[in-house]
């Protein structure tokens, strides 16, 4: 069962973090936003059994959580959420997969053991760059920046509602959860035949909420418009920062710095 | 159902995500025809309220599962389509964020299958289609489940094909097929089922929710049909340029080096043919198109002697002759960024304290 109230602290313990007083916070959110895709995108790029290559890409997320003071155990914690799944896929290429393509000291490397543990390094230096990116930026910056993106009006305000009464619904299912619970002792679930009234109720409520909201809203002065405050212009320090990490992934992406760095130290020593 | 970054090539996540924006873009046009802007808060409480619902268990019984809500259909009845596919896409950013629940790149992927699907195709066809006859509780509950299964089953199977395209998996596309589409054809009925017990018991209590949720007179057959082409084309389109952008890089370096060699064609000796290899594999932008190229030979021909020729050749490419020293220097690259990110925890950490330091005294 989903603990609703460990959703609520996820919501909450990232929005706080991102509002701490820091070098990566103060970053212009869309500089974060490009930065993220790019380095999704680069990560994403790589051959399906390019696992050394991938490496020089943990500078990123280890960079970003260190200068932002990033508690580590949430993060993995969340990360676990994403893992399995790629497991379960993975664990074909592991089978399928099945020609050799290195030994080391006598253990048989397959090309599908690579496979499997790129899809590994891929999944945490993803779910790593999403997860840091709402920890630095916070919704309500990455809503902003979307109006700097020309999405629609109608699409910023109805995800910002959205975001703000997440909370507040999460802890009216909770009471009606745990409401349920005290006078149905021993039930898992909610039965099949409270399906329909429970969740109803629940979307009835909701729905007139939503009108006492617009209400509301309109008192005033909504019009439709999008009138959140604006962030402020990029600097010179944003633009530098986007470019530098653009340049270092392209160059992450084209040369293999782990050869590179492995052969600088293997060749004095001669070793094979 | 929620796609990860890690099986998606770049090419399928950003066409995807075209697909996606030109679905939301016409969803948003649509939307501006309404008369008053009370749908907006509508729309963002609803998708609050299915996050909610999202949480509780319903339990089957007999099997002592459970099933949770999608959302797509329930959404769909309530707001429309076209609010109904807004608010999707911003519950499955939203999960993307904060929990990890899908990648960002594979946002668009998402959006298609679990939004696109229920609200645009599923939704009308089959919920709509049914309810024409007029409302009832029993239509209310067959339409749903319907709806439900088949809005699943194709964003399952949109998952299965976006999987192998992407081509960074073995996995063989009759078995994944046969491993998806069964689990989600429960995974549908259970959701059909919870959507059809809410919207069933809504529509008791409260009838206008139900029959007034999607008053917009245009969706008729021929809107619809008009979008998801263009949308395919659209589609089609984007994912055809960027894997014509993939496939010409290599044929101009191929180009240049014959232009460069001097000769008519390059001589098959092992080592030009590693360079060349190495070479387009370090510029191309996505070198995964040949290996998705060599995968479908080898599902094709599955004998051994093909393997063994791929098998070479994917030698030369993923160790480019230097295996040991890549893996060397992959531990090194790792040792220093950890090493390297201690050291600038450790000097926060400090800094912290000597800041409340120097705030105590």
């Amino acid at each position: 069962m989903p603990d609703i109230a460990q959703s609520l602290l996820n919501i909450h313990l990232f929005d706080e973090l991102a509002r701490r007083k820091n070098s990566i916070n103060s970053l212009h959110p869309l500089v974060k936003l490009i930065v993220t895709g790019a380095f999704l995108v680069f990560v994403v790029s790589f051959g399906k059994h390019d696992v050394t290559r991938l490496l020089p890409f943990a500078v990123y997320p280890v960079f970003i959580l260190s200068l932002a003071d990033i508690p580590l155990k949430p993060l993995f914690s969340k990360m676990l959420v994403a893992v399995p799944f790629i497991f379960g896929i993975g664990i074909f290429n592991l089978i399928f997969d099945t020609d050799i393509i290195m030994y080391i000291y006598k253990v048989p490397i397959t090309s599908g053991g690579a496979a499997f543990i790129a899809l590994f390094v891929k999944c945490v230096l993803t779910v790593l760059a999403a997860l840091l990116l709402i920890a630095t930026t916070g919704m309500d910056n990455i809503i902003r920046s979307f109006r700097i993106l020309h999405i629609p009006k109608i699409f910023v305000i109805q995800i910002m509602l959205m975001y703000r009464y997440i909370s507040v619904l999460l802890e009216e299912a909770s009471r009606i959860w745990n409401a349920y619970r005290m006078r149905a002792p021993g039930q898992k679930g909610i039965k099949f035949s409270l399906w329909g009234p429970l969740a109803g109720q629940m979307l009835i409520r909701t729905y007139e909420r939503a009108q006492r909201v617009y209400q509301a809203m309109l008192l005033r002065g909504f019009n439709g418009e999008y009138t959140g405050n604006a962030i402020k212009k990029a600097g010179v320090l944003d633009c530098l920062y986007c470019a530098a990490w653009i340049l270092f992934f392209a160059i992450a992406r084209y040369y293999d710095i782990p050869s590179a760095i492995g052969k600088l130290v293997t060749q004095p020593f001669d070793l094979f | 159902m929620h796609m990860a970054d890690a099986l998606i090539s770049p090419a399928v996540g950003i066409t995807m995500y075209a697909a996606a924006a030109g679905a939301g873009a016409f969803s948003v046009k649509k939307l501006r025809n309404e008369i008053d802007d009370r749908k907006i808060p509508l729309m963002g409480v609803m998708g609050a309220f299915v996050f909610a619902a999202q949480m509780i268990n319903f339990t089957i019984p007999g099997t002592g599962s459970s099933g949770h809500l999608g959302g797509g259909i329930l959404l769909s009845i309530i707001l429309g389509p076209y609010a109904g596919f807004i608010t999707m896409m911003s519950i499955l950013l939203i999960q993307a964020l904060f929990f990890a629940d899908g990648g960002l790149l594979a946002l668009g992927c998402n959006i298609i299958n679990m939004g696109l699907f229920t609200c645009f195709i599923a939704y009308p066809f089959i919920y709509k289609k049914i309810m024409k006859k007029g409302f009832s509780a029993k239509r209310i509950y067959t339409a749903s489940i319907l709806a439900s299964v088949a809005g699943l089953q194709i964003g399952s199977l949109g998952v299965v094909i976006e999987t192998m395209i992407s081509g960074k998996t073995n996995l063989p596309f009759k078995t994944f097929l046969f491993y998806m589409q069964p689990i989600h054809l429960a995974i549908g009925i259970v959701e059909g089922l919870i959507t059809a017990a809410i919207a069933g018991y809504v529509w008791k209590v409260r009838p206008d929710i139900i029959e007034n949720g999607d008053t917009d007179k245009a969706t008729g057959k021929v809107s619809f049909k008009k979008m998801i082409a263009v949308i395919a084309i659209a589609a089609i389109i984007t994912g055809g340029a960027l894997s014509w952008f993939a496939s010409s890089n290599p044929d101009g370096l191929e180009w240049s080096i014959l232009k460069t060699a001097g000769t008519d064609e390059l001589e098959p000796t092992d080592t030009l043919h590693a360079k060349a290899l190495e070479i387009q594999n370090n510029t191309a932008l996505f070198p995964d198109y040949d290996f998705r190229q060599k995968e479908q030979q080898d599902d094709i021909k599955g004998s051994d002697k093909t393997n063994v020729n791929n098998a070479d050749q994917e030698k030369f490419v993923v160790n480019g002759g230097t295996s040991v020293s890549g893996l060397v220097g992959g531990a090194m690259t790792l040792l220093f960024v950890g090493v390297a990110g201690a050291i600038i925890r450790a000097f926060k950490k400090k800094k912290g304290i000597i800041k409340n330091k120097a705030c105590e005294s």
